[in-house]
């Protein structure tokens, strides 16, 4: 039986991948809020990137499978909205993994919220790093990405919303 | 229980509910694949925050009430939607232009929220300005490019935001769990969102070069559960799984 303390519960927790961007982990995309730990049981907290996203009871599940598996008794997955997610708490080693991965980090800072219109962000093309690159729409395949070409070699690609 | 909250609680989640509910059946209809992906989007933001209202209502209710319940088991009158989230999609312009209409109300009433003095609604608030801000601006592109677009898409756009016109009134009449909420501070002055929303609806018309309509006779009744006929034909598509095998489970 391995050691049970708020290391090792962290160090599981660093394994449970997101279900729909699988090289991202829950720890990457900063959806971790807190970890507790006494004797045997762990709670941890955490906080959902939408309001909509369908990976969250995923997560929540995949979370209890591996602390049960590593031998934590009672585990216990509380969700907080406040402070809202953003994606500035995604972390520098998960935004590499992304662009590797083919999908365009996140540009940190918040567009203007009262703005009529939002302005389009600048994303690097994940394929050829040019930055010139056009918006297609605010929109895409899961809540937290929106479709973004490049004008360069011409590659579609998913661009991780900033929020 | 107080039940002027859970009733604010249930506007705030049917809105959000019966609204996602509408735009889902865009689904696989859409004009284009992105602008279908676009509004599935948006239907399962407005899903997501109605499931977080729902659950604060079911613990308000109490009795064993549950988001699916409140969801599934409610009739017809018992639902506080505005009667602008329950009319038929019609067109690509009728839809955008609904959206507009009540998505700029959305946001000016999620903004005041976000201060709201009731500390879950403050919180799911925070959460959901992110997506809302992003759903307003989608659709008052929509309106500019078909107002400022076509002869066709011009005529299209005019027309849908005229018929929805006499459905924009209630937005600013609080019912009395409202008014109660606006008192404590939990809820905006509905009366006052109105100067907020105006301006900006029109800046957006006149950007998509279409005329203001005229204010006339006003729709109301969402608010207390009188609701128009369209609002049945949701609920039966909606609940008819959950009331035909109401143990089954995923």
């Amino acid at each position: 039986m391995s050691v049970l303390n708020l290391e090792s519960a962290n160090l599981t927790l660093e394994q449970v991948s997101d279900p729909e961007i699988p090289v991202l982990t829950i720890a990457d995309l900063g959806i971790i809020r807190n970890v507790k730990t006494e004797g045997r049981s762990v709670e941890v907290t955490i906080t959902p990137t939408y309001s909509g996203c369908p990976a969250m009871d995923t997560i929540e599940a995949d979370i209890k499978t591996a602390l049960k598996a590593a031998g934590w008794q009672e585990v216990e997955v509380l969700t907080v909205l406040n402070p809202p997610w953003t994606t500035d708490w995604m972390s520098v080693e998960g935004r590499i993994k992304l662009e590797e991965y083919g999908i365009a980090a996140p540009i940190n800072g918040t567009a203007d919220k009262r703005s009529l219109f939002g302005k389009a962000e600048e994303a690097r093309c994940p394929r050829c790093k040019s930055s010139s690159t056009q918006r297609i729409s605010q929109f895409g395949s899961t809540p937290c990405k929106a479709l973004y070409q490049c004008t360069s070699c011409l590659e579609p690609f998913d661009y991780f919303k900033c929020i | 229980m107080n039940l002027d909250l859970k009733n604010y609680t249930l506007f705030l989640a049917d809105n959000a509910l019966i609204l996602g509910q509408r735009l889902g059946e865009w689904c696989g209809y859409g004009p284009v694949l992105e602008q279908d992906i676009a509004l599935t989007n948006i239907s399962l933001d407005h899903l997501g925050q109605s499931r977080m209202l729902l659950q604060y209502a079911a613990k308000q209710a109490g009795n064993g009430a549950t988001e699916d319940s409140l969801a599934f088991f409610r009739n017809e009158g018992e639902f506080r939607n505005l009667l602008i989230t329950e009319l038929p999609n019609n067109d690509w312009a009728f839809t955008l232009a609904r959206q507009f209409l009540f998505d700029t109300f959305n946001f000016f009433q999620y903004e005041f929220l976000m201060n709201s003095r009731d500390e879950t609604i403050q919180a799911i608030a925070r959460k959901a300005i992110k997506e809302i801000s992003y759903h307003a601006q989608f659709s008052a592109e929509w309106i500019i490019r078909m107002g400022d677009g076509t002869e066709e898409s011009h005529q299209r756009v005019q027309k849908a935001i005229n018929d929805l016109w006499m459905y924009t009134g209630e937005m600013f009449i609080a019912d009395s769990a409202s008014e109660a909420m606006t008192k404590a501070g939990v809820a905006p002055d509905y009366a006052q969102l109105a100067g907020q929303w105006k301006e900006k609806v029109n800046q957006v018309l006149e950007l998509a070069t279409l005329d203001h309509p005229e204010d006339g006779w006003m729709q109301k009744g969402g608010r207390t559960g009188n609701h128009t006929e369209h609002m049945g034909f949701i609920l039966a598509e909606m609940q008819h799984i959950p009331r035909t095998y109401p143990t089954a489970k995923w």
